[in-house]
């Protein structure tokens, strides 16, 4: 068997519709950008599924890790009176 | 360190994942996951992957041969998609912590199975029209399910092909329609196609539960929703309809309408027969392996003439 050239990867994020967030899609092997945006193009653009692509390196993404996820969301979890839902106020008001 | 205080802690992480899975967490690729569940989805979806790229060659053998352009070109748009789907997959079974070239290596050394069913020849017309209905209409059974599994790559992948599965299937459906519409030997080629490729496709489906050892994990944690015969039934109930639409008869004496249980009874499958292709002696095993390596090293020169321009273009 002959010897693989392993491309590095890419994550595709694909726009749907002009003003839409990009949404990841999957990742791609590419050896440079150019490639990997074309190879983005091939494998998760067929069906029109986007107006724009955008390819990352798959090493320049930083997660945060599920196993934190409790401390690290924590600034959030106590401040319900974040939400709209948390003020009771009059009844039959339609405006608040 | 102590290793009884380690083994606790690793049934307790355990248990925590069977009660999450229970409750339908999905669970990503950074989640903390048992070991064997990692290996049972690699296995699956590296087998899913290798089929998708192995199922390219039955048809690619038509290309040429299509009796139209337009024919051709709806030919071409599907081999198409199998190789994105083989990329989709095999983007997904990475996220497990395994390499693709390793991946591809286990299927050009034949260490890795996909579908038995991409070891039959592809002899007439009427066979792309089988396959595109029968194949891909199995297949869109299993992947239905599979778009709810546990593992969130997996089922994002299996959304996106089911979406292009369904064009897969009608076209193949409309080949053996027109087909039925035409001349006495056009019939009799559609038929034959439907005798050769009913029952290998519902062998897709795996041996029955009773024999399929992997089977009672795979359903606990919700890779698996259904199991194989339910899903076999399932495929069965929707084409006999599709079949008789079209005059196309089931070759299957034994198939027959249970009023009672609400679905078709049907004959025995030759298990034999299905053990005999996955374990290399079907009829195209080993015509399959040479043309996935061939196509492979024939590819060789563009990996490198890429990977050349890319670090020329580095050094610039």
């Amino acid at each position: 068997m002959n010897s693989n050239h392993q491309w590095p990867t890419w994550e595709v994020f694909t726009q749907k519709k002009q003003g839409a967030a990009h949404e990841h899609a999957g990742s791609v092997h590419a050896p440079d950008a150019e490639m990997a945006l074309l190879n983005a193009r091939d494998v998760y653009g067929r069906r029109q599924e986007g107006v724009n692509i955008w390819v990352v390196p798959t090493t320049a993404i930083i997660a945060s890790t599920p196993e934190d996820v409790g401390a690290f969301f924590d600034p959030a979890n106590d401040k319900m009176y974040r939400s709209p839902n948390f003020f009771k106020t009059a009844d039959g008001l339609k405006t608040i | 360190m102590d290793v009884k205080v380690k083994t606790d802690d690793l049934s307790a992480k355990e248990t925590a994942f069977n009660d999450s899975i229970k409750d339908g967490k999905v669970i990503e690729p950074k989640d903390w996951m048992p070991e064997k569940y990692r290996k049972q989805l690699l296995r699956m979806m590296s087998q899913h992957a290798h089929s998708e790229v192995v199922g390219m060659l039955p048809e690619g053998n038509w290309i040429t041969r299509a009796p139209s352009l337009a024919r051709k070109a709806i030919l071409i748009a599907k081999v198409q998609d199998e190789a994105g789907h083989g990329l989709y997959i095999y983007s997904a079974a990475e996220t497990l912590g395994m390499d693709r070239s390793e991946m591809v290596d286990q299927l050009l050394s034949g260490k890795a199975k996909y579908s038995s069913i991409f070891n039959y020849p592809t002899l007439t017309w009427a066979d792309i029209g089988a396959i595109g209905w029968l194949v891909d209409g199995a297949a869109i059974v299993n992947q239905t399910v599979l778009a709810k599994c546990s593992y969130g790559p997996y089922s994002r992948a299996m959304l996106r092909i089911c979406r292009e599965e369904n064009f897969h299937n009608k076209q193949g459906y409309q080949i053996l329609a027109f087909l039925m519409r035409g001349t006495k030997e056009q019939k009799e080629m559609a038929q034959d196609a439907m005798n050769r490729w009913w029952w290998p496709s519902l062998m897709m489906f795996g041996p029955s539960d009773k024999d399929s050892p992997n089977s009672a994990d795979l359903l606990k944690w919700k890779v698996k929703l259904y199991t194989n015969d339910d899903l076999r039934q399932r495929f069965i109930d929707r084409t006999v309809e599709q079949a008789e639409a079209i005059g196309l008869k089931v070759p299957d004496d034994k198939l027959k309408w249970n009023e009672e249980t609400r679905h078709y009874d049907f004959g025995e499958i030759n298990w034999e027969e299905f053990f005999q292709v996955i374990n290399g002696n079907g009829p195209c095993n080993k015509l399959r392996l040479k043309q996935r390596n061939d196509a492979h090293s024939n590819g060789q020169w563009v990996r490198e003439a890429a990977k050349a321009y890319a670090e020329k273009r580095k050094a610039n």
